[in-house]
């Protein structure tokens, strides 16, 4: 056989089967479920597309979901710098199983996740009675859906973070120090511009699983329509009433952000890698 | 940074504030996931009605989810006013579980709190080919059936208490012939979507199945959207499908909103409001609104869960519970 000899793809005939399969799937799997978005949300026309766009529930609904990535981005970019921070940073027991527990909202299925917060902060959970005695409504309001969506989307900035953090050691914040700086200093001077893109890159993810989370959201939104209603929760409504082309035209606004989504990452990908490539230089340690 | 704190205190405002601006009252009305067009529709009656009585604008927010969620969402804080549920069961438990509602909910509003019922009929193909005109016809060999799971949907096992009930007004106490039947009916089914609304678009968009046996409101709305397509056969036995109703007394209490939400569901028992029900294709009670509606709800022998399986308890015990009788029909295949 000429495998002992040839290298797996050396032969033509391997090579173009191979990417045609992976373009033939691409096609299949991604691009045409997309199109066909568009096509069925624009099946009625423009001004039905803006109709139903304008109508006042979808509207909130487009509020709502702005207003939970709102919240949840800068929670999430706070949280996840001091996370990755200190995990990189500084040497504690415990520091292991603090990385891996980062990776929960991974593991568990959103819906999981949904009726732990229910569990949790529910009339009937752990916490319940002391925020009803209060008359504080968590769950079935907006402060629910954004808690759960903050957990869904914890790691992601995190994850991006620590292994670049990593790679890139603590020499240069250990030089600040032996200079006299002050630690926001050094933070600001030094970490901050070396994480800067990985930054922008789990923040961009954690928008785009903001915007999009449905699983969690459906347990504890309640699904009240101009009151809680997100907008992955709003296309499924649409779609079970009968109203496909306005499920679809909800759907095609979500689809149209992660299509910017894509744009954004793949812009800061290319900063990313242009600035890691001048690093050297640059830095000059 | 502070552009961005500023832009959240906006918008929280405006997604707290909203309703405050445009009505005098609000009210949360929870109901199961198809009722959508239903209620806007009764919502628009009923603020011209408060309106008239007592001068004030009502503002009626509308949740829709399946029945057993939306159970569940209320008994863990979702501060609905009233329930509109297509189960029984599920109102049951906002009782048992959730110390919610007194017990004899039921007996506090007409017809056992269920302002409009429905029953299980079959949606058969143009022509009626298979010629399907009974529960009897559904287990022939020739005849391939779609229906919801009755494990997961209160509509699949309406369908199943209906060919229960039909069995047992055929064969009597011979329970191994009610069992064969049943059996039978359920091995000839190809498809048990989790839900109603699945079932339908598996039998009209897939195309899958000679007959589709789900309620008799959904079976008229697809002949009525889809005219000339489908025909409706309404069996001569079926089951008593009842949508109950009932306020919360503990949140109407915390919301200030009991004769508001009162009114909301006896007014659905006046003339006007039957009549809506009726047109979305819901039996009513009311003898001038049946009349007018008689040739689309064809007279049937309506056996409740009381006469078919001694109540809804014995019913999930016997019947629906793991290793109940559907269990056991389902494994002699």
């Amino acid at each position: 056989m000429s495998l002992h000899r040839n290298r797996v793809g050396d032969q033509p005939w391997v090579r173009r089967t191979l990417i045609g399969l992976a373009m033939v799937l691409t096609v299949i799997f991604l691009v045409i479920p997309v199109v066909v978005i568009f096509t069925q949300a624009l099946s009625a026309g423009w001004s039905t597309l803006a109709g139903n766009i304008l109508d006042e529930y979808t509207l909130h609904a487009i509020g709502l979901t702005l207003f939970v990535a709102l919240l949840t981005v800068p929670l999430n970019l706070i949280f996840g710098t001091a996370l990755a921070w200190s995990v990189t940073r500084f040497k504690f027991p415990g520091r292991k199983l603090l990385i891996t527990l980062i990776d929960i909202p991974f593991a568990v299925s959103p819906v999981v996740a949904g009726l732990l917060y229910l569990l949790l902060y529910g009339r009937n959970g752990w916490l319940g009675g002391w925020l009803s005695t209060h008359d504080i409504q968590l769950m079935f309001a907006w402060p629910g859906i954004v808690m759960v969506t903050v957990f869904v989307t914890c790691p992601f900035v995190a994850r991006e973070l620590i292994p670049l953090m990593q790679q890139q050691g603590s020499e240069e914040e250990e030089a600040g120090v032996v200079l006299g700086a002050s630690g926001w200093r050094i933070f600001r001077k030094i970490t901050l511009p070396n994480i800067k893109w990985a930054l922008i890159y789990g923040v961009i993810l954690t928008n785009a699983r903001a915007v999009g989370e449905f699983g969690a959201v459906s347990v504890v939104s309640g699904n009240v329509r101009g009151q809680t209603n997100t907008l992955p929760l709003h296309v499924e409504l649409l779609y079970q009433d009968y109203n496909i082309v306005g499920a679809f035209a909800s759907a095609s606004l979500l689809a149209a952000i992660a299509i910017l989504t894509l744009v954004a990452k793949a812009f800061v990908e290319w900063k990313q890698a242009k600035s890691e490539h001048s690093a050297p230089e640059t830095r000059g340690v | 940074m502070k552009t961005f704190l500023k832009g959240i205190a906006l918008g929280a405002a405006l997604l707290s504030a909203q309703p405050a601006l445009s009505a005098d009252r609000e009210l949360l009305n929870t109901s199961y996931d198809i009722a959508r067009e239903l209620f806007a529709a009764y919502n628009v009656e009923f603020q011209k009605h408060w309106q008239e009585k007592t001068g004030e604008t009502v503002e009626i927010k509308q949740s829709h989810a399946g029945s057993s969620k939306q159970a569940q969402a209320i008994i863990q804080g979702l501060k609905a006013d009233v329930a509109t549920f297509n189960q029984v069961t599920d109102i049951d438990i906002l009782h048992t579980r959730g110390r919610l509602i007194p017990e004899n909910w039921a007996e506090r509003l007409p017809n056992n709190s269920s302002p409009y019922y429905s029953t299980m009929a079959f949606l058969v193909r143009k022509g009626n080919p298979k010629n399907i005109q009974n529960w009897d016809d559904l287990i022939r060999e020739d005849v391939s059936l779609v229906m919801p799971n009755p494990k997961t949907s209160g509509n699949g096992r309406y369908t199943y208490l209906a060919a229960l009930g039909f069995a047992q007004d055929q064969f009597g106490d011979d329970q191994d012939k009610i069992d064969d039947f049943l059996a039978s009916l359920l091995g000839q089914v190809r498809v048990f979507d989790s839900g109603g609304r699945g079932a339908t678009t598996t039998f009209v968009e897939r195309g899958i199945g000679d007959a589709l046996l789900t309620f008799e409101s959904e079976v008229l709305n697809i002949a009525d959207r889809l005219e000339g397509e489908y025909e409706v056969v309404t069996p001569k036995v079926s089951f008593l499908a009842e949508f109950p109703v009932t306020w919360i007394d503990d949140y109407t209490k915390q919301n200030g909103t009991e004769e508001l939400a009162k009114e909301y569901l006896s007014h659905l028992y006046s003339e006007e409001s039957q009549r809506l029900l009726a047109s979305f294709n819901y039996r009513v009670q009311n003898e001038t609104v049946l009349k007018e509606n008689a040739d689309r709800f064809r007279d049937l022998k309506l056996k409740s869960i009381d006469e078919i399986a001694g109540g809804w308890e014995n019913a999930m015990k016997a019947h629906f519970a793991s290793g109940g009788k559907l269990d056991q029909l389902q494994r002699r295949r």
